[in-house]
């Protein structure tokens, strides 16, 4: 498979980016967390089998715009991400509110949660 | 405009093999909006990583889902590979491809019998699930296994097929190809078929690009995207086109994946004539440090593994986006202006696993 291209940018920079990414004709392929010193954020974009992240490191607290009104369907990634990690998402164009999945466990991935 | 009504579809319907549920919004019988409810399986594999070690999440992997579960784990192991710098030796990577084009035909079959069942075509259904079976007891006499295999391992596989066994696949499919030629004929030709499937759910190229659809789902609109044209495992040494069509509607996807059953058989059979003598996994040492994202082409479309490492046995973590979640914004949009009698058979092109999907 190809290189990997991992481009770490801030949480500020994440709309601009995402809409030069969708311009160029790039498909947004996945959206994935993983607890980091608090939260790591990479959006995966696609185009011609060309494959970019962009890399967000931001604390558990820090509230990120969504992206869902640039690629409508990010709704369902950022849905997930908040529900399993507590990411806290702003303005996600159709908000489950924590009732995409039917948890019994509150942010079941959320590390910060367990260390407390 | 007619009045609005609300219909609950699901989680639990005949058409639906697992849960999943949609507010149907109708304007009579037509369907204006679709809201979809998922989370009835969700089972929190991903975190299982902190339980076991990246070698025990292997079989883990395999159970995400039990029809790819030699991809999932495929998948998988390819990341931690990449990671780790584990070369796979050749004969592992062709008899991955082996086991992963028989898992797209059994798919594709199971695929095509729940969709005979749901227009209410019984013998069609168990011609091709019958025909299924064949695949299974291949799965069965080479792993040891029918569903679940526990043949795919970090570093290649861990069992070879023997030549004569290599050979006795290549007849069974042989006369597999006749066998499902005629059945897809009814698929493809039988008046009843068509008048479910053509221009019912027509997603066009544009829009399917818009929404991130992928798989059979993106190629039945016109979309040439297979990561199998990536090279990834044996697939370099492969000659194969992806199957695209351009009708974007139902009897698209069919025609895809059929088209794909005969390509799946295809290309096993030059697996066979082209694999190497040799190994089929290599030995290595020490703990996956770094992080790496593989893209593979299951039966239902494009998957993504990404592994986290961080140099001890506990990985930091495993993502798998599957198919099916891709496709849930493409199959809401389908549903828009469909008949609700259609819904059923529109849910069913998308071939949704609600087990990749909640993982």
């Amino acid at each position: 498979m190809g290189e990997q291209n991992i481009r770490k940018i801030s949480s500020d920079e994440i709309l601009a980016e995402t809409i030069n990414l969708k311009s160029a004709g790039y498909r947004l392929v996945a959206i994935s967390c993983t607890n980091k010193d608090g939260l790591e954020l990479s959006y995966s974009f696609d185009k011609d089998y060309d494959f970019i992240n962009l890399r967000i490191n931001m604390d558990y607290d820090t509230e990120i715009e969504s992206i869902s009104c640039i690629y409508h369907y990010a709704f369902l990634y950022e849905n997930e991400i908040a529900e399993l990690f507590g990411a806290k998402i702003k303005n996600i164009a159709v908000d489950f509110k924590d009732k995409l999945y039917r948890l019994s466990v509150e942010t079941p991935f959320n590390m910060k949660k367990e260390e407390e | 405009m007619g009045e609005r009504t609300v219909i609950p579809f699901g989680p639990h319907h005949p058409v639906l093999p697992e849960p999943i549920h949609l507010d149907l919004v109708l304007e009579d019988e037509k369907v204006v909006e679709a809201i979809p409810q998922i989370g009835y399986v969700h089972r929190g594999l991903e975190k299982l990583v902190e339980k076991r070690d990246f070698k025990q999440y292997t079989y883990i992997a395999e159970r995400i889902c039990g029809i790819c579960s030699f991809m999932h784990g495929m998948g998988y192991c390819m990341s931690v590979e990449s990671i780790m710098g584990i070369e796979v030796p050749e004969r592992g990577k062709f008899l991955r491809t082996i086991w992963a084009e028989l898992s797209r035909i059994h798919s594709h079959l199971l695929w095509l019998g729940l969709t005979a069942d749901a227009f209410g075509f019984e013998s069609l259904f168990m011609h091709c699930w019958r025909l299924r079976e064949k695949v299974l007891d291949i799965f069965e006499e080479t792993t040891g296994g029918r569903v679940i295999f526990s043949v795919c391992d970090v570093g290649g596989v861990r069992k070879d097929i023997d030549a004569e066994t290599l050979k006795k696949i290549v007849d069974v499919l042989t006369g597999m190809d006749k066998e499902i030629h005629e059945l897809t004929q009814v698929f493809l030709n039988d008046s009843t078929v068509k008048s479910r499937t053509v221009g019912v759910g027509v997603l066009s190229k544009e829009k399917a690009q818009e929404l991130g659809a992928v798989g059979p789902m993106a190629r039945a609109s016109g979309i040439k995207m297979d990561m199998r044209t990536q090279g990834y495992a044996a697939y370099k040494h492969l000659k194969f086109e992806p199957i695209v069509t351009t009708e974007g509607d139902s009897y698209g996807r069919m025609v895809v994946r059929i088209e794909e059953i005969f390509q799946a058989i295809d290309l096993i059979k030059q697996c066979v004539e082209l694999i190497p003598e040799g190994d089929v996994i290599t030995k290595f040492k020490g703990n996956p440090d770094g992080e790496y994202f593989t893209r593979l082409e299951q039966p239902r479309g494009e998957v993504i593994y990404y592994v986290k490492g961080n140099g001890t046995s506990f990985l930091d973590r495993v993502r798998v986006r599957t198919p099916t979640f891709a496709n849930i914004p493409a199959l809401l949009e389908m549903l828009k202006n469909c008949d609700l009698a259609d819904v059923p058979i529109l849910i069913l092109t998308i071939d949704p696993c609600i087990s990749c999907t909640e993982r």
